[in-house]
């Protein structure tokens, strides 16, 4: 159904002054992180000495590094957790416990952060005091947002699987592939780009976490949200802007490139189907 | 030793392990902490110590539930009010939310098929960012002297926001109702968009074909055919919405003031600056309870929209 | 009667899934090397559970599935020599036309240069070597299904099972492939079963059929035996067109047996060993039956059987035949089929013309299920 003419404006409008409003805060981060002022709202010229200070700034440079380690060890484990919670869900319609189960993986998606980093910390707390470890620090922020990644890991991983066709789990077996090795060369190959966007996802929401860290985190390990938010808190601060300049620019890049990639290999497999239909 | 070789061989088969190793994990890190936050909620405390609900003592088993807690929370008039607060706030979020990204997910829907995917991946960068960030330029944006508050200031809207309680004076937007349901309102909108487009951009459009030859107006038909069935999408952004809205912390802390009673904030307060953990537990077994409902919706929601693409 | 050699021996086998429903009911057959045999039946018949039984993914309730004598029901499918053609094709996405046909003798351990040797001859065999490179998406439905077919007979199982393998094709396509098919099965000389909702698929393939309902098998045989003689009221509905008579049984001999019916009555060339008076339903294919505007010569069993008057109703052209319906005095329609052997045909029948409908004492079928 073609859209008549003011409905077009309408819908064009609406978009753009929906992007508007998305993009608002972060064009201006970016701006005020060039501005040669202590307060980031009045422009005083343009400098770039708020990122060169940034190497020396110590405080961040450690929680960038702490964070991005426990970013990569998160993204590991949910996706590995997420995957067997995916099949679990997937292949087993019936098994004891089922509706907790689902319940349990699914909670930590809308569930209040505080409420799930204060809990795990009393319990992590309880068990360091019968047992002597552990100590809070990055094993414990870890935990957290395993805890967290683990329900986006397995959203991401079971809606792919779903769409598998079971066949071609079935066609491996009678082919003489056993269990295990249906799994690596048929469902893994197949689910690949699955577990790739659960990667990422949970990897950049690791990196972002500012409450499961705060509750689980001890003397020195900081993570980088954490001395930003601290940072905030008191009030406006370029060295904050640079920071987040730098990390919109690597999430800029690096969202166009594979939305670019994705849509090229789309295309060209399109063509490759109509190709085939055609006879070629 | 029969038995024990069974269960081993039970243990190794590979159901049990898939499923086992995600569900023990999952009682040990989320069900078990909870039950302490329960427990711990009804304990006395010592300090930061506190003492055991069930003792052993000269051969008698005690049990001490303080729910001196609970009635403190009921009691107390602040509490309540932040409960209440929390859950308005986050109830206009949602509504905002709904009534901004609906629209939003409709045009993106309809748009073009070919730059679809290029206002898809519009919409998710700013989620890729990092929320903290874009949080804290909304705090740039609305202090005084800056872009936002000095264009509203213009167009008079804070006569308007003054008028209605939504800011404490004239010009000054930051640490208010109004600077904290914009924060809330812009970090969550990309939780409405989504499944709303996911479900918008899945309707078949023949519907809407038949709707029109059987005599709907394209209104009509947006109301009667549409809606109904973007009902799924709806449940599921606004739980996506509500749920983490009324426990929010980061923003309410951000961008609210002394005006925003948010109960996350409360709970943090509780812990991190009184240190009385009983009653940090008591708040937060208080929240689950009242997030149970639009909970247990959304896990409903999830378990009909899978079992749906099945 | 069993066949002398059977290589596939399916005896008694139940397949109760619970929930109510039994899916495969005490079905017990046996099939010759070298055959094609078909399941055919409605969907919800049971013809599924039993391939996917005899594939290994589902075990048997009760029963015994034996191939060359080794007893199937508790191998895991990897362990079969048994391979299917699966109805989506199940190709895998990520292969390639070559690495497809090849995954099944790799998993064997079969290795260079016996397996490139063996992938070879069988992309040959379907005549696919230059495809051989492609990716399935870049294949045409046609061409999917070859692949899949090379792929199931690239480890020389020793029954072959099919999945609805034309389903997925249209009319035109199905056509040339059903005679490729059988072509490519009997070249390999492999046992084949096969299961298809699509009669003309069975008849055309198989060169015995079974006919299954409700998890039960109604009737093996050739399809000629089929449907010149089906052996229930099912059968014979389910294959190809009749008409289907009740009536009673009036007269009973050795060469012969009178069936009394609403509108007319029947005289049957053979006799049957019934009571008198016993309800029994008469099948007569419309092929079977003529149409005329007058009434026809008298035969020798007089002129109050196998004949009856009525008024055109309704008829279908279809190019090289045409199907009457006749109105009988009571209502009832039957269906009568001529071929148009001619191109001009001026004395043709016409809605609404009155007709005489005949029949020989050969033609019909009694049915007593």
């Amino acid at each position: 159904m073609r859209a008549n003419r003011s409905g077009r404006i309408v819908a064009r409008a609406w978009l753009g002054a929906g992007f508007v409003f998305l993009y608002l805060p972060i064009v201006a981060l970016v701006l005020y992180s060039f501005n040669d002022s202590p307060i980031p709202n009045v422009w005083a010229g343009f400098t770039l000495k708020w990122y060169a200070a940034l190497p020396g700034d110590r405080e961040i440079i450690s929680g960038l590094w702490l964070s991005l380690q426990i970013a990569f060890f998160t993204a590991c484990g949910s996706v590995v957790m997420g995957t067997l919670a995916a099949f679990a869900l997937v292949k087993y319609k019936r098994f004891g416990g089922r509706t907790l189960f689902n319940g349990m993986v699914n909670a930590p998606l809308v569930m209040p952060e505080v409420i799930v980093g204060l809990s795990l910390l009393l319990m992590l707390v309880s068990v360091q005091r019968a047992l002597g470890f552990p100590e809070r620090g990055m094993l414990t922020i870890w935990l957290g947002h395993l805890l967290l990644g683990m329900a986006y890991a397995t959203v991401v991983v079971q809606a792919r699987l779903q769409d598998l066709n079971p066949q071609l789990e079935e066609a491996a077996m009678d082919l003489g592939a056993r269990p295990w090795q249906v799994f690596t060369l048929v469902t893994l190959p197949m689910i690949a780009q699955a577990l790739l966007s659960a990667w990422l996802l949970t990897f950049t929401l690791s990196l972002d976490d500012v409450v499961l860290s705060a509750f689980l985190s001890g003397p020195g390990s900081t993570t980088m949200p954490l001395v930003i938010f601290s940072r905030a808190r008191l009030g406006l601060n370029p060295s904050v802007n640079a920071v987040a300049t730098l990390i919109v620019l690597v999430v800029t890049v690096g969202t166009v490139i594979a939305s670019l990639a994705i849509a090229r290999a789309e295309r060209r497999r399109a063509l490759d189907i109509a190709a085939a239909a055609r006879g070629g | 030793m029969k038995r024990l070789t069974a269960l081993l061989a039970w243990l190794l088969r590979g159901r049990t392990a898939v499923i086992g190793m995600p569900y023990v994990w999952l009682l040990v890190f989320f069900l078990l902490p909870f039950l302490i936050v329960l427990k711990i909620s009804v304990s006395e405390s010592e300090g930061v110590q506190f003492k055991d609900v069930l003792t052993l003592k000269d051969g008698v088993f005690q049990l001490v539930i303080k729910l001196s807690n609970y009635v403190f929370i009921t009691e107390d008039d602040l509490y309540f009010k932040t409960y209440l607060s929390s859950i308005k706030y986050a109830a206009v979020t949602t509504v905002l939310c709904l009534a901004i990204g609906y629209p939003f997910a409709y045009f993106m829907a309809r748009a073009k098929p070919t730059i679809q995917p290029a206002l898809l991946m519009l919409v998710m960068l700013p989620f890729w960012t990092s929320f903290l960030l874009r949080v804290y330029a909304w705090k740039g944006l609305l202090t005084e002297n800056g872009w936002v508050a000095e264009l509203l200031t213009l167009f008079g809207v804070d006569h308007l926001l003054l008028g209605a309680g939504l800011i404490p004076a004239l010009g000054k937007y930051m640490n208010s109702p109004f600077s904290l349901v914009i924060g809330m309102v812009y970090t969550y909108l990309p939780f409405m968009i989504l499944p709303l487009y996911g479900n918008l951009a899945k309707m078949d459009l023949r519907l809407l074909e038949a709707a029109a030859d059987l005599g709907a107006t394209p209104w009509v038909a947006f109301w009667k055919v549409t809606v109904p069935l973007s009902k799924a999408g709806i449940i599921a952004g606004s739980m996506l919405v509500f749920i983490p809205c009324v426990g929010e912390f980061v923003i309410p802390e951000l961008l609210g003031g002394p005006q925003t009673l948010m109960i996350g904030r409360v709970l943090w307060d509780e812990f991190f600056s009184n240190n009385d953990w009983p009653m940090a537990s008591t708040v937060a077994v208080t929240m689950i309870l009242l997030i149970l409902v639009p909970l247990a919706v959304f896990n409903r929601y999830q378990a009909k929209s899978t079992e749906a693409r099945r | 009667m069993s066949a002398p050699s059977a290589f596939l021996r399916i005896e008694d086998v139940v397949k109760d899934f619970g929930g109510g429903s039994i899916a495969v009911s005490h079905v017990s057959l046996e099939i010759a090397k070298g055959e094609i045999f078909a399941l055919l039946g409605p969907s919800g018949c049971g013809k599924t559970t039993l391939l996917r039984m005899l594939a290994g993914f589902e075990t048997p309730s009760s029963g015994r599935i034996l191939l060359n004598g080794q007893d199937l029901a508790a191998m895991p499918p990897y362990d079969c020599p048994i391979n299917m053609m699966f109805q989506s094709y199940a190709l895998f996405p990520h292969l390639t036309v070559w690495e497809n046909v090849a995954f099944g003798l790799r998993r064997e351990g079969v290795r260079n240069p016996e397996l490139t040797e063996r992938v070879e001859a069988m992309l040959k065999l379907v005549q696919l070597t230059k495809l051989a490179k492609r990716k399935p998406h870049q294949l045409s439905g046609g061409q999917q299904q070859r692949v899949a077919l090379a792929r199931s007979l690239a480890k020389r199982p020793q029954l072959l099972l099919l999945d609805e393998p034309l389903g997925a094709l249209d009319k035109k396509l199905r056509e040339e492939t059903q005679i490729e098919l059988v072509n490519i099965i009997e070249e390999v000389g492999v046992t084949c079963v096969m299961v298809t909702h699509d009669q003309e698929e069975a008849m055309t393939m198989a060169s015995r059929i079974a006919i299954m309902s409700e998890g039960k098998v109604l009737q093996v045989g050739a399809p000629a035996e089929i449907y010149e003689t089906p052996a229930t009221r099912f059968v014979a509905d389910f294959i190809g067109n009749v008409n289907l008579m009740d009536g009673t049984l009036a007269e009973d001999e050795a060469d012969h047996c009178v069936i009394d019916c609403q509108d007319l009555k029947h005289y049957v060339g053979h006799g049957i060993t019934g009571t008198r008076g016993m309800p029994v339903s008469v099948a007569v294919r419309p092929e079977k039956i003529r149409l005329s505007r007058h009434a026809p010569p008298d035969e020798d069993h007089g002129p109050a059987f196998n004949r009856v008057q009525g008024v055109v109703k309704n008829l279908s052209y279809f190019g090289s035949y045409t199907v009457y319906h006749l109105e009988l005095a009571s209502g009832r329609l039957l269906k009568v089929s001529q071929n148009n052997t001619q191109r001009h045909r001026d004395h043709e029948l016409t809605w609404g013309d009155p007709a005489w409908a005949h029949w020989s004492r050969q033609s019909q079928v009694v049915l007593t299920q």
